[in-house]
């Protein structure tokens, strides 16, 4: 059937298609080329890079950028920071909204329909900001490494998307376990995590995407510097500056010609985003797969 | 279900009990997934939800949520008497609007052109590269925004070069341009990903439909109008109704990058005010007050979004 249609296409229907390529093209283009221009002009010599007009490639190659950023201890620590923020932060959510999504999933669970419409209220409403803060405080969490992660260790929303998923394992799987004994720790972790990769990939790509790019965190509930995360780090340097020139805020040192604050600012951006970029492709199928099941429930 | 209704025809109070107890001893191992749940959300859900309180007290730093005397809604007519207040309900309602009126329906347009590529390896790398934007920060992509648009950067470079401008101008300098800035960022950041449901969303429709339109001589163009936008409506009217509860949430990570000084007063939103009201000037019981009059507004705009939706197609969240 399509072939016959495809054969007889006609010359309308061919300029549509050319110019509609032409446009997808162009699209991508203006969604690369932003990464694209950091890249090259943080490969760049720095003060060269003053000059401007670097738009496709580097003028005068030099990587002494990238070793500025790596040198410099406070960065790297932010680094850090951001790394240990992303891996526990994402498991212990992974682990801790998966287990009270699989309890809620039960339907004969008692007092499970209450239970869920406490969560759907919080979806809906919520203390705003200021109160956050202010409960944050009393429980002694602010400049202190927990505030990313307890804060950050449910979701309802992710619970909807776990339980949709729990929702498709047959329950004969679960039962069979049951008769041989085991219990409801056993049956999740033997029986359903096992079960639940794709799900588990997908909210772990999420949260990990959200624990890194965060940086609201650390500019509102952390003052010490040695806390924050890169995000922050990175925020600091290029928001808070941007009137005063930008210029002076990286540390002295590292200040020679080849290297400019400019040029370690969109180096510092690179190396911030490389993570992402790398592994958001091979996740892809997984994101997409979670963003549907999101908007069934959603 | 069965047991359960002959079993209750004949329970005592005394029987309803032991019934209770003893489905907690067979449900415990599920309680003890699901109770750390609950104990989650009532502390960082409704505890904050109960500080709200605060809204209609004077809090101050010393006392608990409980004791701080009660202030009515001193706070809220205060606000509302607030010189910043027509300023940032404007820029809030504004940067809103442009973002509701130009990035609602450019990812539905992005994704019937989509749809429309034949060559699958093509269009799934146009959508993994659309994507991209989504997953860098706002930090980065502020980042990218504040090189470009600075004096010395590459759209007052290729600007003055091309002869439009005179002279460089530092468009996050001047008010004007805010609004626009944040608009379009905003779009460049979403497009590809706003555009995923709408894309599923497509791949469901009847390929009869358009073979059967194909054979009745339907263009392109009468495609889409006529097979695939009414096919997905009802997608669209569920996320329309959630970009309409949301005029309000102004993006805060976004304008907090983007913001500075010298825009104060096109960059000044509702969330901005209530970090710097309340973070920064430890004005609590104010900054409550203003976060939650946003609240309530988001939730009326949310019903209100709803009944229309529902009144003009039919489908609605709830």
């Amino acid at each position: 059937m399509r072939r016959k249609f495809l054969a007889r296409r006609t010359k309308g229907e061919v300029v549509f298609d050319i110019v509609n390529t032409i446009i997808m093209i162009v699209i991508c283009f203006m969604m690369l080329y932003p990464v694209w221009y950091t890249l090259v002009n943080s490969l760049n010599d720095g003060t060269d890079a003053m000059l401007g007009g670097i738009y496709w490639w580097p003028r005068v190659f030099s990587l002494d950028s990238y070793k500025a950023v790596f040198a410099d201890s406070k960065i790297f620590r932010a680094f850090g920071v951001s790394f240990f923020r992303t891996i526990i932060g994402t498991v212990v959510h992974v682990f801790f909204t998966s287990m009270v999504a699989y309890g809620l999933s039960k339907r004969y669970l008692m007092g499970r329909k209450y239970f869920m419409a406490m969560g759907t209220v919080t979806l809906f409403f919520s203390g705003g900001l200021i109160p956050t803060f202010l409960l944050y405080r009393s429980l002694g969490l602010l400049d202190r490494f927990v505030v990313y992660i307890i804060p950050a260790m449910f979701n309802f929303y992710n619970l909807l998307i776990f339980q949709a998923f729990f929702r498709e394992i047959p329950d004969a799987l679960e039962e069979s376990a049951k008769i041989d004994g085991a219990n409801d720790f056993y049956i999740f972790f033997k029986i359903i995590i096992p079960l639940s990769k794709p799900v588990l990939a997908t909210i772990a790509l999420f949260t990990g995407v959200y624990h890194w790019n965060d940086y609201f965190a650390g500019v509102i509930f952390i003052n010490n510097p040695d806390l924050q995360p890169i995000q922050t780090f990175l925020y600091r340097v290029i928001a808070e500056t941007t009137s005063v020139h930008m210029l002076q805020n990286m540390p002295a040192g590292i200040r020679t010609t080849s290297v400019t604050s400019h040029t370690i600012r969109l180096a510092t951006m690179i190396v911030t985003t490389a993570p992402v970029i790398c592994v958001y492709p091979f996740l892809q199928k997984y994101f997409v797969k979670g963003m549907l099941l999101g908007s069934i429930k959603g | 279900m069965g047991v359960k209704s002959t079993a209750s025809n004949n329970a005592t109070i005394f029987c309803n009990s032991k019934r209770f107890f003893r489905k907690l001893k067979e449900q415990k191992y599920l309680y003890m997934m699901v109770i750390p749940g609950i104990i989650w959300m009532l502390i960082f859900n409704y505890i904050p939800m109960y500080g709200i309180i605060i809204a209609f007290k004077d809090y101050n730093i010393i006392s608990s949520f409980f004791e701080a005397p009660w202030a009515g809604l001193k706070h809220f007519s205060d606000f509302f008497k607030d010189d910043w207040f027509p300023i940032i309900m404007k820029n809030t309602v504004g940067i809103s609007l442009l973002k509701l009126v130009f990035g609602f329906p450019l990812p539905i347009i992005f994704a019937l052109f989509l749809n429309e590529i034949r060559n699958s390896t093509f269009k799934r790398t146009v959508q993994t590269i659309s994507y991209l934007p989504h997953f860098l920060s706002w930090v980065v992509l502020g980042g990218i925004m504040i090189t470009w648009l600075s004096e010395s950067g590459m759209i007052n470079e290729l600007l003055v070069n091309m002869g439009i401008l005179d002279k460089p101008v530092a468009f996050l300098g001047e008010p004007k341009y805010f609004w626009w800035i944040a608009t379009i960022s905003d779009i460049w950041k979403g497009l590809g990903w706003n555009s995923i449901i709408y894309l599923a969303a497509i791949s469901g429709v009847d390929v009869e439909l358009y073979e059967s339109a194909i054979v009745d001589g339907a263009g392109r163009f009468r495609r889409m109008w006529s097979i695939t936008l009414p096919s997905i409506s009802g997608t669209i009217a569920i996320l329309f109704i959630l970009a309409v509860s949301g005029l309000l949430n102004s993006n805060f990570d976004q304008i907090l990058v983007l913001r500075n000084s010298l825009n104060a007063s096109s960059s000044e939103v509702i969330d901005i005010f209530v970090y710097r009201m309340g973070i920064q000037s430890a004005r609590f019981s104010y900054a409550t007050a203003v976060g939650l009059f946003k609240s309530v507004i988001a939730l009326m705009l949310l019903l209100l979004a709803n009944w229309v939706t529902r009144k003009l197609t039919g489908k609605s969240l709830f």
